[in-house]
């Protein structure tokens, strides 16, 4: 029995010795400042029926099964260390997880949106990291729209009949990575290019931002796994209150 | 596969995707993909960009958060959420370990055999 708890200890042990070998440095949300005024608002504006969606979807949940949070607690605490561990990439700079596609598998993508606010107004204030202004971008690439693509494809995997935890990985690998694409379409707006536009701008912000994210996407998909995983073995009655796991 | 050896398993190649850019581009700068996004914000609006709006943590201490200080709230967020997890993480072992012992199979539930619903 103690080496299960040992897997337990392991996997914390091992998360706390990656933030020991990162380096640190700046990382990717949209900084502070770097959208103008209205969109900075359009962006917050958007978010905000999530956030309310968000909020009522929560509330369900822990009406419905009071104990199921704890699980809440730790999808939110993944976003928090996920989203605070800067992963050297194959470009040579450094960028961090989302650690979104977890909560939106157990707890539905707009409850995601809520955690995930929560993680963005703590770097913005605390860290210079993010930005208050650019909040509401941030909160929409990160915390909803993320999530809603890592539900899709975990939904889609179901459909597909795809072995469950591959489903898994791939909805979080993949909600990790459109996060940055929709970051990148985000700047492109209030920066299109002067030829080309729009689109052409999109591209050369992708171009920063996607081959340094790949690497992270396949990192946070299989730690996501890896969760799921102790959460299994571990909180299959939660896990089967809030609908993740089928009864019997 | 057992799960345990499918979890140390997945958590080695995590370590391998990390650290292998850091072995791999030796004296890479690895700085934050920010400062690139803000390079080519530069670049398309053909100038040195402005921020309209300074973080509120760097207009309260009057400058730039010292790079150790950073580090060191980074680590703040990572302890909180660590410790939530392995807080959590903790009580189900010790509340499955329980529930094995009373339903008296706890003697032959051997390290090995953890089950997936």
């Amino acid at each position: 029995m103690k080496k299960k708890q040992k897997i337990a200890l392991t996997v914390s042990a091992v998360i706390a010795l990656a933030l020991g070998v990162v380096p640190a440095a700046g990382a990717m949300h949209i900084m502070e400042g770097y959208l103008p005024v209205a969109y900075c608002i359009a962006w917050g504006v958007i978010c905000i029926p999530f956030l309310v969606a968000g909020w009522f979807s929560i509330k369900k949940t822990l009406t419905g099964h009071r104990k199921s949070i704890t699980i809440l607690a730790m999808t939110g605490a993944f976003i928090f260390v996920l989203s605070s561990l800067k992963i050297p990439s194959v470009t040579g700079s450094c960028s961090h997880m989302t650690g979104t596609g977890l909560g939106a598998i157990l707890f539905g993508a707009t409850a995601v949106s809520i955690l995930g606010i929560i993680v963005l107004i703590f770097q913005a204030i605390l860290l210079a990291h993010g930005g208050l202004t650019t909040l509401g971008a941030n909160t929409f690439s990160m915390a909803i729209a993320g999530p809603l693509v890592s539900l899709g494809i975990y939904k889609l995997s179901k459909v597909l009949k795809i072995n469950k935890h591959v489903g898994i990985f791939l909805a979080a690998a993949l909600g990790d990575l459109f996060t940055y694409c929709v970051t990148s379409v985000q700047l492109a707006l209030a920066y299109p290019s002067a030829q080309g536009g729009v689109a052409t701008s999109a591209v050369k912000f992708l171009a920063v931002f996607a081959p340094t994210q790949v690497p992270l996407a396949v990192i946070e998909g299989l730690l996501t796994v890896v969760i799921i995983f102790g959460l299994e073995t571990y909180a299959k009655n939660e896990l089967t209150e809030i609908g993740f796991l089928k009864v019997g | 596969m057992k799960t345990r050896t499918k979890v140390i398993i997945l958590l080695v190649i995590v370590l391998l995707i990390a650290l292998i850019p850091l072995f791999a581009l030796k004296g890479a700068e690895f700085g934050g993909s920010d400062d690139a996004g803000s390079q080519v914000v530069n670049e398309i609006t053909g100038g040195d960009y402005q921020p309209w709006f300074t973080p509120v943590m760097e207009s309260w201490i009057g400058g730039e958060l010292p790079g150790e200080i950073e580090s060191l709230l980074f680590c703040v967020q990572t302890g909180i959420g660590v410790g939530i997890i392995a807080f959590v993480m903790g009580r189900l072992v010790e509340r499955n370990k329980k529930e094995k012992t009373k339903s008296g199979k706890s003697g032959d539930s051997g390290d090995s055999n953890i089950a997936i619903g």
